[in-house]
């Protein structure tokens, strides 16, 4: 028609746009059949929080660094008679663990400050309510999402030693072997300087005398640790 | 068998392709275009992708509420919707399905029936547009008339071609008389012929009338329940009737491998393909604005037409 300007043939963009409708149709559609089919999460999705009520010692950590306030804490102190000790210890006990997750508003920090890793993520996702006060769960709530916590990823065969491997060598070798220990675990033999040695090491190549792992979800998305 | 019997039989067997083709055709509707967008359409209704959607919309228009405004022009109003369904089913008799007597009613003048028939829809579109006492309506419907009135010419002149070259008006006769070279002959009206079809039944491109987007609904605007249904079941029928009269008057109706046996299967197959098409012209193509959709109408579609019929009737003479 009169107003083609710059394109070219006329009918030229008629035929692309049957071209683009034709080629979408032949494709597999995108859409997920959420309620029928579960969605496949990506690694490390923040569903929700679980407590494991043992390893929390009532150190407030993550209450007080929570941005929303939404980590609410009861505790009492109780004496433990240990056998052999000279006088009763004292111990925490947690009488009340909250969680408001409609405040929350899922930054992990309260997850990061944790000292014991007392709070994990998990992926699940399906704890809509009808009633937004039916949103605080409390510590046994939070206990039972614990059996929904998904395995730490595997680690980084390039990556750092673990700190536990680092530290039980460490202690094996006797004290002042620290440093040689620390270059033996994982490491080859000749490396002695702090960096990992990336220069002399293909990347597809895994680092000699390493347990050889698939480069699956966990050693992907982990990085390696950083020196100190 | 008696005559009555026979009569029966036809008539039928024609509400049921009536009440049955413009259900696959929407159905075929809801996932073409779903896929075409990269969705998945309806999968809950029938428990099998969504085989059953238009049955349970059926069921919800029914339980709907039947309202009609106070300030409507009530017979009219109620009347519309019949007068926009009922034509597609006469012109539905006309139609030539197979060779033989494979047509619910042969009619000499067919063709002249058929359009006579076809522009009754321009009535319905004008009655539910002023009965309806609304203002978006009003403008939808005056749009309809326009638009209705100006694809009528073109329509009957790429008509008036392929009748020319039949030497008759009658719908059997013409496929009967039709040759696999008419195809390129005839190919300027057949284009003409399926998009003023488009224009007439109001498809997108060319759903000026309706334009949700600027007049809510057009002169549907104030149809609920029932009557509603029966607007989109024209709509749908009307995607039947033109993309038939297309195949019969352009695409030869029955003819292919095993005519004898198998006519019948060619011409549905012809129907769904030409179906196809309009639903994917309505998924590719954005509507067109009522200066655009005129321009298209007398500037391109009405001398192309007279310029086919030239062409006709010189090959004709030639002949």
């Amino acid at each position: 028609m009169s107003d083609d300007g710059e394109r070219g043939t006329p009918g030229k963009g008629l035929v692309q746009g049957l071209a683009v409708t034709l080629k979408t149709m032949t494709k597999r559609s995108t859409t997920r059949q959420y309620p029928d089919v579960e969605p496949e999460l990506p690694p490390r999705s923040r569903g929700v929080i679980a407590l494991l009520e043992e390893n929390c010692t009532v150190c407030m950590l993550c209450a007080r660094e929570c941005p929303d306030w939404c980590i609410y804490i009861d505790s009492h102190k109780e004496e433990v008679i240990v056998p052999g000790a000279a006088r009763a210890r004292q111990r925490n006990v947690l009488d009340r663990f909250d969680i408001d997750f409609a405040l929350c508003m899922y930054c992990g920090i309260c997850i990061e400050v944790c000292p014991f890793d007392a709070l994990h993520w998990t992926p699940e996702f399906e704890y809509a309510e009808t009633d937004v006060l039916d949103l605080l769960h409390d510590k046994n709530r939070l206990g039972e999402w614990m059996r929904t916590v998904p395995p730490p990823p595997a680690h980084d065969v390039l990556g750092e030693p673990s700190k536990e491997e680092a530290s039980a060598s460490r202690k094996a070798a006797g004290p002042g072997a620290a440093k040689q220990a620390r270059a033996n675990v994982r490491r080859p033999p000749s490396t002695t300087a702090e960096r990992p040695p990336r220069t002399e090491q293909k990347p597809g190549e895994p680092a000699a005398g390493s347990p050889q792992t698939p480069q699956g979800i966990g050693s992907a998305d982990t990085p390696p640790e950083p020196e100190k | 068998m008696p005559v009555w019997l026979e009569l029966l039989i036809r008539v039928v067997a024609v509400v049921v392709g009536f009440l049955v083709l413009p259900l696959l055709v929407g159905q075929t509707e809801h996932k073409v275009m779903a896929h075409m967008q990269g969705r998945l359409g309806p999968m809950y209704a029938g428990a099998y992708h969504g085989w059953a959607q238009l049955v349970a919309d059926g069921v919800k228009f029914v339980q709907k509420e039947d309202i009609t405004p106070r300030d409507a022009d009530r017979g009219v109003f109620r009347l519309a919707p019949i007068v926009a369904l009922f034509p597609y089913l006469l012109i539905l008799l006309a139609i030539p399905l197979g060779p033989g007597s494979l047509v619910a009613q042969p009619l000499d003048i067919g063709l002249f029936f058929v359009l006579a028939v076809l522009g009754v829809g321009v009535l319905a579109v004008l009655m539910s547009a002023w009965a309806s006492g609304n203002k978006y309506s009003l403008l939808g419907g005056l749009r309809g008339a326009a638009q209705l009135l100006g694809y009528e010419l073109p329509l009957v002149l790429a008509a008036a071609s392929v009748a020319m070259a039949a030497g008759t008006l009658s719908l059997p006769g013409i496929v009967e008389a039709w040759k696999p070279w008419w195809l390129l002959w005839q190919a300027p009206a057949a284009v003409i012929f399926f998009v003023a079809g488009l224009a007439e039944i109001r498809r997108p491109p060319f759903d000026m009338p309706i334009a949700d987007s600027e007049l809510v609904f057009g002169y549907l605007t104030e149809y609920t329940g029932l009557r509603f249904a029966f607007f989109l079941l024209a709509e749908y029928v009307g995607i039947i009737v033109i993309a038939a009269l297309t195949t019969v008057l352009f695409l030869g109706g029955w003819h292919g491998p095993f005519a004898a046996q198998l006519g019948w299967l060619w011409t549905l197959v012809k129907i769904f393909a030409l179906s196809f098409v309009i639903i994917w012209f309505r998924v590719a193509y954005p509507r067109l604005r009522e200066d655009q959709l005129q321009r298209l109408c007398w500037l391109i579609l009405v001398p192309v037409a007279l310029a086919q019929l030239i062409l006709t009737a010189a090959v004709k003479l030639a002949m």
